[in-house]
């Protein structure tokens, strides 16, 4: 009868003090694909990789759902990426990284709630300097480039501008106004692109190009096979 | 008709004489031609758009179909190209026309006067051809420059705010110019009225009677041509206005019309709605000038921000790149007839033209400007150029500075040597005419002899 209730309580608090099964297989998972980098606590290896502690669910949501992690090359820019992970492998890793400390969690999204006009200036004041005003992206200096945002989900939008990924700083948005930013870039990568083939949409510099190498070079060939060098002789 | 017309204007021997003029019949002598319908475009579809722009900086609601800036505070003038883009019948398609005309007008300008530059076709007697033309190159760019800036939008503005740094940056008077250009301190609401002033009205009717200069000079000095067989300082070979240069031309304008219409309406530029409405706070990243203006914008990119004083005066740092820089380009290229009949000595009048590699000192000199030029144009593209080469923008004006400084003068001396040893190998470019000849021997058979 002692035996028995002892036992009882050996297993309640083992229950109790033990992680869920979740963060136990989530743990794993980050052990064998993070924290060669990451630091087996979270804490981060100088040169690899920085702490998780602050990152946060929305983070690790945005780092793993555009398959930036697990990095390959940790000098190099983490891109975006086929997820190498199952969406219930995902939702382990995340809610891992987020037990590691504070950090913001994953945002709620309305794109449908965004108001466009809002959203367009939000982006041209906020964004546009990195992303470009088509978002088709740019470089934003020390060996960085702010991506292309045409591949983007509305949730990752989101999560981008809580977490701050790589160079990008952290915006501080209300939910509103980030519903408006993610209304106008779904509206960018829907919409057709007024007034015909859209040439990287980063302004002049391509349009020189072109200006240069088909209209101009254009017509000079045609010049040089029509009329050639001259066949008029002296009479 | 035209007898009638003839007879009573007493015309009758000028316009027979004027229909047997006789045009060179090589195709770089066509290039000047592209130019030139490239502006009857230009003020064609330009006429278009002057209909429905206002130039007006007045703060209205934009309540126009393109959803994402439908509320917005935007200026009239913004307001009507947003019509013009989207709700005029044609609007949008004349208005890249009108631009896509822009840059290449701007473009087969400067190949123009590169023909002329490397064939020496400046020569006496005409020089005073050279800066009329230099003067109409200056013009383009003035045009370029307000027509880019007229609608007013995100990219336009920041293009005008560096125009107004550069003015002001004009030690001593900057300030004052500026002021008086821009009618106050930048941003003004004057400036879209001026410009508009500007690129609908002066600069077009300036260009106009130089074009008209232009032509009648050329006109009355007769054309240069390339030597060849029978071609002599004296005589022009090639084909008549009437019927064979009247039909070439009209089939060259009708390919640029082709070439321009097909770019204004199948590829976009200037999409002014991404852009969105000037505002004095905001800047949009990859912000490039047009790009005859890129090279400046790029000179203000590899400059470092040196402020030297100067006799108690601080010289702002855009003033080198952004002022001087073009100023002296300008001035050497506009007096350059001046300039090399000084150097040669040589003042006599030239109908027959160079090859380029007759004069390899002048080649390698244009050879050599023309590389500083596009290395800065270049620059000014460094942050897109990173992105696609996918190397760091750092790097790349690190590049870029060094390549000022050795690409010019290493292309000059390389274009210098080819010229020489093509001079000497006596080879004519083109395979017309080997370098020998065949003579008949006292034997009665054939020996070949170098042409002398
Ligand atoms: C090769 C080393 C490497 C591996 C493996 C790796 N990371 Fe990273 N991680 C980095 C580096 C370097 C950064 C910072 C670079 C950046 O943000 O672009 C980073 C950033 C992050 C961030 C964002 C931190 C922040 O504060 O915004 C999160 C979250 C993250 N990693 C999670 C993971 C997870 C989860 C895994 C395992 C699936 C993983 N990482 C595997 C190197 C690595
Ligand atoms: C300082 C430059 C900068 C600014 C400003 C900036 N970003 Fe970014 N952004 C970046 C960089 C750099 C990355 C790539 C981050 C990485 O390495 O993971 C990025 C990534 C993103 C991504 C992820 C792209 C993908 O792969 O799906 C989104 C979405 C995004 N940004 C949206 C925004 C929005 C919205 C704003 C404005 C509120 C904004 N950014 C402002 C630099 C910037």
């Amino acid at each position: 009868m002692l035996l028995r209730s002892l036992l009882a309580a050996v297993v309640t608090t083992i229950a109790l003090a033990a992680p869920s099964l979740a963060q136990q297989s989530g743990r794993e998972l980050y052990e064998r694909r993070c924290a060669s980098c990451h630091g087996p606590d979270g804490a981060g290896r100088e040169g690899l990789g920085p702490s998780l502690t602050g990152a946060g669910a929305a983070a690790a949501d945005y780092q793993l759902r555009t398959g930036r992690m697990p990095l390959q090359n940790p000098q190099a820019q983490a891109v975006r990426k086929p997820s190498v992970f199952s969406e219930e492998e995902t939702r382990l890793l995340v809610s891992f990284v987020a037990s590691l400390g504070e950090g913001p969690p994953i945002p709620s999204v309305d794109p449908g709630a965004g108001d466009l006009s809002s959203g367009q200036s939000l982006f041209i004041a906020n964004c546009a300097a990195c992303h470009g005003a088509g978002g088709n992206g740019g470089a934003v200096g020390n060996n960085a480039a702010a991506p292309s945002l045409y591949a983007s989900e509305p949730q990752t939008m989101a999560e981008a501008m809580v977490s701050g990924p790589g160079q990008m700083p952290v915006f501080g948005f209300s939910e509103q106004e980030r519903n408006d930013i993610i209304a106008f870039i779904s509206y960018l990568q829907t919409s057709e692109a007024p007034g015909g083939i859209d040439i990287g949409g980063t302004g002049p510099v391509p349009e020189g190009f072109v200006g240069w190498f088909f209209g101009l070079t254009g017509l000079v060939m045609v010049l040089v096979l029509l009329v050639g060098t001259g066949s008029s002789r002296a009479r | 008709m035209i007898r009638y017309v003839e007879s009573r204007l007493g015309l009758d021997s000028w316009g027979r004489r004027a229909l047997r003029k006789v045009f060179p019949d090589h195709w770089s002598f066509l290039i000047g031609e592209i130019a030139l319908f490239c502006f009857i475009i230009l003020v064609a579809t330009g006429t278009f758009l002057t209909l429905f722009y206002r130039p007006d900086a007045a703060v209205v609601t934009y309540e126009g179909p393109y959803e994402p800036l439908r509320g917005q505070e935007v200026s009239a003038a913004f307001d009507s190209v947003m019509r013009l883009s989207f709700e005029v019948r044609a609007g949008l398609v004349m208005r890249q026309i009108h631009h896509w005309a822009a840059l290449v007008f701007v473009a087969s300008t400067v190949v123009h006067m590169c023909r002329v530059f490397f064939t020496g076709a400046f020569r006496r007697p005409r020089e005073l051809n050279w800066i009329v033309g230099f003067t109409m190159l200056m013009l383009a760019l003035g045009l370029g420059f307000t027509g880019y800036s007229l609608p007013d939008d995100l990219l336009s503005g920041t293009g005008l705010r560096i125009g107004y740094s550069a003015l002001i940056s004009i030690p001593f008077a900057g300030p004052y110019i500026a002021s008086l250009a821009f009618g106050g301190e930048f941003p003004t609401e004057n400036v879209i009225s001026r410009l508009f002033v500007l690129h609908v009205m002066l600069l077009p009717g300036l260009t106009i009677a130089l074009l008209g200069a232009h032509l009648a000079i050329l006109w009355r000095q007769k054309h240069t041509q390339y030597r060849g067989p029978g071609r002599s300082e004296s005589n022009v070979v090639g084909k008549g206005l009437w019927p064979y240069q009247a039909l070439l031309s009209l089939g060259v304008m009708a390919l640029t019309a082709a070439v321009l219409a097909l770019m204004g309406g199948l590829v976009q530029i200037n999409p002014i709605w991404l852009y969105g409405p000037f505002d004095a706070t905001t800047v949009s990243a990859p912000s490039q000038p047009d790009w005859y203006m890129g090279w400046l914008d790029g000179a203000t990119r590899l400059f470092p921000p040196w402020e030297p004083t100067v006799f108690g005066v601080t010289i702002p740092s855009m003033f080198l790149p952004a002022v001087l820089l073009p100023g002296l380009f300008f001035t050497v290229v506009a007096l350059w007839p001046f300039i090399e009949r000084r150097l040669t000595n040589d003042a006599a009048e030239h109908h027959l033209l160079d090859s380029p590699r007759d004069e390899p000192g002048r080649t390698a000199l244009g050879v050599a400007g023309l590389l500083f030029f596009t290395v800065l144009t270049l620059a000014g593209g460094n942050d897109l150029i990173a992105l696609t080469l996918d190397i760091q923008v750092e790097s790349m004006t690190r590049f870029f500075r060094l390549a000022m400084f050795v690409v010019p003068p290493v292309g000059g001396a390389l274009a210098y040597r080819i010229c020489r040893q093509l001079r000497d190998s006596r080879e004519h470019p083109l395979g017309r005419g080997s370098g020998v000849v065949l003579r008949r021997t006292e034997q009665g058979g054939f020996e070949e002899v170098p042409r002398s």
